[in-house]
């Protein structure tokens, strides 16, 4: 059960107190947008073993959405920021190229 | 207007700590981010204190104001004068960008108490008690219902939704239970 | 035979006898006795049956690996099955039956499957499944049905109480032998939060038992002095009788801490879970020494070496007179000490290797013992117990070269470090040639948040067997490295050690042996697999260790292989010619002995096996004989049955009164939340599919709410507060997740957006006034103006009732005259009971969502979950009404734009008349023409709600069609549950007042 800290209020919470909320840096396709956009926005999830990006809610907690990156294969966590955020941070971008050298990026 | 009644008229039990269920007690949810002008004057003239910092309750006498999430703050007060603090917080923010609206309803209030209230606590909630300090306002989960509470000299107080108050009582005499020390 | 000793027992106390009874016989132990040695202590060695072949079994281990001795624990209220008598501390009273034999321990038909063996090898299950399929029904099914199975199932209620409770700490250092007392005192030293738990109910692991000197010490005064200087520190926490049972992600460990399974009925809870988060976790949780293979090693009688020294030791139990001891090793040395220095005869011992000149062995030979060396076992004499042995030459086929009378066999196949800890969260295991087992690969560690070790191995579970605390010391130091912090200044304990020779891995004994013999050694002694089950499976293609586990049934059973895995693997590698670190070993999953279900459920039963919800009037309708139904975790009144009613009349009555009269709802579930902002309006026109910001102050509007793939998913009434205030209406149940999903869209897209929300469902209590008598009898409470002219419908006026300070929305889902009165939850219960009283002379009757639910269809309104599914678009319902066309973007108008949404033939909202008045069947379809690729009955349509309407006195439906708006007069068919079908005339669903004049008075 992973560990998570909520970047607005620094509690370390469990899992349990967490509710999650699918991938992160999805970008909205409203209407006039294409069939492919709005699958690629609806449906197309990445999946990957390794470094993730996901979105998490402290819902029993502050009530604030977050974003995590983490490594789904060793849940290793290597940063949690604000949802505000259209991209990750450098310092977390950083981080992972430090620990994940074959990382092929955030996008 | 009757006699305005807590969710389960001031229920108690007594186990290896004390579980009292208290109020009414006023209380208003008041958001608004953190540095908005007046904010500080609101929350002064609701309860008589400064804005909590992160993760705190600031306490004067029967009123207090705690840190629920960066743009919101948990205001309590005595439960008669609720609308007369509506109307000064409205007063402080005006022209601001704000939301207070009045939760003393909305809740109930527990007290545990005892030498072992702490051990009340670390069977319901997955919070590190040996680290939370007095007066650290920390919002998680009793069993399987939100809640939020702080700790003081003389136990805890413990707020969750009206509606699972029943649920809360026995699941805190449950927990304090005499033989059930940890 | 087995007996009590007048010598030894640091377990037991004398003083105190205690009765108990194994299949009904009374019997006598002392306090301190697990079951194991008050069983043995009364001679009944014979204590079970094995799975498949019913053989008798006996106690082998004296642990948690124990594969044999489990009993039926308790009876009634606290039976339990499959329990460990090993690991089971006596008390007075305690009863235990024998399991998996009938109709007796003594007498098993079941047996005949042992003499059927040939019937029944390895892949039975497998091959009987797959052909032929009737034999498996027919033949096989009923009989093994009959035969399977160990323990008995409980049938009553369970009498005891479990709870759980969170734990943290720096460092959780999972085991109480000296390794584990060296880690927590070097950690607790350093100053760190430590956690020391034991399974047991003694610190000190085997050091006593195997004589250890640490520090030029007896080990046992090592230990208490340990101890003594950990109970000292505050920072230390210490636990016995809990066992750190699984190691999950993130430092995550459950404890299984047993408190008053040895004290029942006191009041206690029986279990604990603790739900512990650690740091960092050192797990010295020692070895477990392994069985050797030899023909006969099944046999009641023959045990563990080290379980023999236990006995002997612990709780003066001698398992028999006369022992022969076989071995590979020279730890197992011991216990020919042990049982001669207990004045018991050791006949010989059996060493596999050729030279054998360790300390041990030459002490042994010193007390006169007979050590045969490489020699082995070529045959166990005896059925229910050990008579003796046929002595061989270990590198040949078998043959005997003597027979020697004993009866008992201890028996060491060398030690495996117990990896549960280490694996349970990924780490790996490296082979070590030298000790012929799998020990933790410390550059393979399972990994927490922060990439690094989690756990780190420590003493015997390390790989170090003989100076475990010196190994723990150096491990503690790593957690300590790890946390930042420092150790005290002290030296590590020296271990004073005997000079040990190699032990020679022995996996089949003896060597040569041929197919008659290995189809007698046992590696699984619970499941029945033997030596020649896996060469079978190895020889029928299963090279993966996996899948021979699966298909031999090895180390599947309640003991998990503890016992069995290292020699079922050595016996795979060897038939396959592979190394064994080739081989591999199959996966470790938690927990690491079973965890009861009542512990895992914890606090989580009876009144508060869930959080249930209660409205303000909730104690009136409960005194008033409601009959409640569950909305989410809410209960409300479904009815208010009379004396002598049904539900149904219950219903139909208050449906009639409710239009005639005047009734009154608890509608306090109803979600209201504020939304409130200079952008607040913008905000709920992405929302809804309607348009909110142009709504006047003072009004109501009815709102639909998508998810973006354009389904359907909440609808209510939304009110304007003030300039850039809205109240917005959910359905029952769905306050929380739109609240949720309004915040999520406010700070996950829309951040930049000056708006507020704030849940206020339960700040009050609302209750619905509703029929030709609502205003009447308000206006009976006074207060407020609520005529037609002053209060219109679809408008809300703040004021007062009865003196009661109120909110009155005047909408309806009912049809009716009706009024939503809000009121402070803390007054609720006060002004439900002043309408009740108000309204006697109105003929005011409370009703229940059953009746709602009739009124709304009645009418023809949609109720989300009804006519919704998750498929549902607002235009499939006809609501086009509710969604705005001018409006460029709201949350599912892109989803909805998607070619098969919007799309002619979707199956459309209409209403239904049976011809024959009927009520068509919940969830029944409209059978089309043919039938589809599957030879299924293709349908055209399906039902969403169906009444019996007692207003109209006939069935009413709604339900989706295909191009239903077009079909009006059409008769279609609704199938039947029964078969057959009935069929219904489409309508407009709109059923009583199609002009809306009752509401709008
Ligand atoms: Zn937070």
């Amino acid at each position: 059960m992973l560990i998570l800290e909520c970047p607005y209020c620094g509690v370390k919470a469990e899992e349990t107190e967490l509710s999650p909320g699918g991938e992160a840096h999805l970008k909205r396709f409203g209407p006039d947008s294409s069939d492919a956009d709005f699958e690629a926005y609806m449906f197309a999830r990445k999946n990957p073993k390794g470094v993730h990006f996901e979105r998490w809610r402290h819902a029993y907690g502050c009530g604030k959405w977050f974003l995590a990156a983490r490594c789904t294969a060793t849940l290793e966590v290597f940063g949690t920021y604000p949802a505000q955020s259209t991209e990750p941070p450098v310092e977390v971008i950083d981080k992972i190229k430090a620990k994940r050298p074959d990382w092929k990026g955030f996008k | 207007m009757s006699d305005p009644i807590s969710a389960l008229n001031g229920a108690s039990f007594d186990g290896f700590a004390t579980i009292r269920e208290i109020g009414p007690i006023g209380m208003i949810t008041l958001r608004a981010k953190a540095g908005t002008k007046g904010l500080d004057k609101a929350i002064m003239a609701a309860t008589g204190c400064a804005v909590p910092a992160l993760l705190r309750m600031e306490t004067k006498d029967d009123r207090a104001a705690g840190w629920m999430s960066p743009d919101e703050v948990l205001l309590i007060l005595p439960y008669a004068e609720v609308s007369q603090a509506l109307d000064a917080i409205a007063q402080a923010l005006k022209g601001q960008h704000h939301l207070a609206v009045n939760v003393s309803d909305a809740r109930a209030v527990f007290r545990v108490e005892g030498a072992q209230a702490d051990q009340v606590m670390r069977k319901i909630s997955p919070v590190d008690f040996d680290t939370l300090a007095l007066g650290e306002l920390r919002r998680s989960r009793a069993a399987q219902v939100a809640a939020a509470f702080w700790r003081d000299e003389a136990g805890f107080t413990v707020v969750c939704f009206r509606s699972v108050a029943g649920y809360m009582m026995a699941l805190l005499s449950q927990s304090a239970k005499a033989g059930s020390e940890l | 035979m087995s007996t009590r000793l007048t010598s030894n027992g640091w377990m037991i106390n004398r003083n105190v006898a205690v009765e108990f009874t194994f299949n009904g016989k009374r019997l006598r132990g002392y306090e301190g006795d697990t079951l194991a040695s008050a069983l043995l202590a009364n001679d009944q060695m014979l204590v079970g049956r094995s799975f498949k072949y019913h053989r008798p079994r006996g106690i082998v281990a004296s642990g948690p690996e124990e594969p044999n001795a489990l009993v039926n624990l308790g009876s009634g209220a606290r039976l339990e099955p499959n329990q460990r008598t090993t690991t089971t501390e006596l008390f007075d009273g305690l009863e235990a039956q024998s399991q998996n034999h009938w109709p007796s321990l003594e007498y098993d038909v079941g047996v005949l499957n042992n003499y059927a063996s040939r019937f029944l090898p390895a892949g039975f299950y497998y091959k009987t499944f797959i052909h032929p399929r009737a034999a498996w029904k027919h033949v096989f099914e009923p009989i093994i049905r009959k035969s399977a199975g160990l323990g008995q199932a409980p049938k009553d209620r369970d009498a005891d109480h479990y709870e759980q409770a969170y734990g943290y700490c720096d460092v959780l250092v999972a085991g109480g032998g000296v390794a584990g007392l060296q880690a927590a005192l070097v950690a607790g030293r350093a100053g760190a939060r430590v956690w020391l738990v034991e399974e047991a109910t003694v610190w000190g692991g085997r050091a006593r038992v195997d004589g250890d000197i640490i520090d030029g010490m007896a080990a046992q005064a090592w230990v208490d002095q340990t101890v003594t200087a950990l109970m000292a520190m505050p920072n230390v926490t210490m636990r016995l009788r809990c066992q750190a049972a699984g190691v999950h992600d993130h430092g995550y460990v459950l404890l299984s801490e047993r408190v008053a399974d040895h004290t029942p009925g006191d009041g206690r809870p029986r279990q604990r879970l603790w739900r512990l988060r650690a740091t960092r976790i050192i797990t010295a949780t020692g070895a477990i020494e392994r069985p050797l293979s030899f023909p006969g090693n099944d046999i009641p009688g023959v045990m563990l070496a080290g379980a023999v020294r236990d006995f002997v030791g612990k709780w003066a139990v001698s398992p028999g007179d006369r022992t022969v001891i076989v071995t590979n090793n020279d730890d197992a040395y011991r216990t020919a000490i042990a049982l001669h220095g207990a004045g018991l005869e050791v006949v010989a011992v059996v060493d596999a290797r050729v030279s054998v000149n360790g300390d041990l062995p030459e002490r042994v030979r010193a007390l006169g013992i007979r050590v045969e060396t490489g020699k082995g076992i070529a045959k166990v004499k005896g059925t229910k117990r050990v008579e003796g042995v046929e002595i061989c030459v270990q590198a040949g086929e078998g043959k005997a070269s003597s027979f020697v009378a004993c009866d008992c066999v201890a028996m060491s196949g060398g030690w495996s470090p117990v990896v549960h800890l280490w694996s349970h969260c990924g780490g790996k295991l490296a082979w070590d040639e030298a000790g012929a087992f799998f020990r933790p690969d410390p550059d393979r560690p399972p990994l927490s948040h922060d990439g690094r070790a989690m756990v780190i191995a420590a003493g015997a579970a390390n790989g170090a067997l003989r100076a475990a605390a010196t190994d723990a010391d150096a491990a503690a130091r790593i957690a300590l490295d790890m946390l930042a912090m420092k150790p005290a200044k002290a030296t590590a304990p020296m271990h004073d050690l005997p000079e040990e020779g190699a032990m020679a891995p022995v996996w089949v004994m003896p060597q040569g042996a041929d197919i008659a013999l290995r189809s007698k050694m046992w590696l699984d002694f619970q499941n029945d697999v033997k030596v020649s089950d896996v060469q079978l499976a190895a020889r029928e293609g299963y090279e993966s260790v996996e899948h021979t586990k699966r298909y031999t049934t090895l180390g599947m059973a309640t003991d998990q292989g503890k016992l069995s895995n290292i020699n079922g693997l050595a016996v795979l590698a060897e038939s396959l010619n592979m190394a064994i670190p080739q081989v591999g070993t199959t996966t470790f999953r938690p927990p690491y002995t079973p965890v009861t279900l009542g512990a895992l459920a914890g606090e989580a039963r009876g009144e508060i096996f869930q959080p249930l919800r209660r409205t303000p009037m909730h104690a009136w309708h409960e005194k008033n004989g409601a009959y409640f139904e569950p909305v989410g975790y809410w209960r409300r009144p479904y009815c208010f049955p009379r004396a002598g009613e049904t539900h149904d009349q219950a219903v139909h009555r208050e449906v009639r009164n409710t239009r005639n009269a005047v009734g009154l709802l608890d509608a306090s579930t109803l979600g209201k939340i504020i939304v409130k902002g200079p952008d607040a309006g913008r905000f709920l026109d992405m929302l809804y599919t309607g348009v909110m910001s142009t709504l006047p102050i003072g009004k109501c509007r009815y709102g639909l709410m998508c998810n973006e793939q354009g389904f359907l998913s909440d609808d209510g009434v939304v009110a304007r507060i003030d300039e850039d205030t809205w109240l917005c209406h959910t359905t029952s149940g769905g306050a929380d997740r739109i609240h949720g999903w309004m915040e999520d869209w406010l700070q996950c897209e829309w951040w930049d957006w000056q708006v507020f929300t704030a849940n206020v469902t339960e700040q009050y209590a609302q209750v619905a006034v509703v029929g030709p008598n609502a205003r009447k009898l308000l206006e009976r409470l006074g207060g407020m103006d609520l005529s037609k002219e002053t209060l219109p419908f679809m408008q809300w006026a703040d004021g007062t009732l009865g003196g009661f300070a109120v909110r009155v929305y005047r909408i309806s889902f009912s049809g009716e005259l009706s009024y939503e009165i809000a009121v402070d939850a803390g007054q609720g219960a006060a002004f439900w009971q002043a309408l009740i009283a108000a309204g006697v002379e109105f003929g005011a009757m409370p009703y229940g969502t059953e009746a709602l639910h009739i009124m709304r269809a009645e009418k023809g309104f949609i109720m989300i979950g009804d006519e919704t599914d998750g498929t549902v678009i607002p235009q499939d319902l006809g609501l086009d009404w509710a969604i705005s066309k001018k409006k460029a973007d709201f949350l599912g108008k892109r989803g909805q734009q998607r070619s098969f949404l919007a799309n002619a033939d979707r199956w459309k909202l209409v209403g239904f008349e049976t011809l024959d008045g009927s009520v068509i069947q919940d969830g029944a379809y409209i059978v089309g023409q043919g039938v589809n690729a599957n030879n299924q009955r293709n349908v055209q349509g399906r039902v969403t709600s169906t009444y019996f309407s007692p207003t109209l006195n006939r069935g009413i439906a709604m339900g989706l069609l295909r191009h239903g708006p077009q079909r009006m007069g059409e008769v279609v068919e609704f199938s039947k549950i029964e078969g057959g079908t009935v069929q219904a005339r489409v309508v407009n669903p709109v059923f009583f007042d199609k002009d809306g004049e009752k509401q709008n008075v």
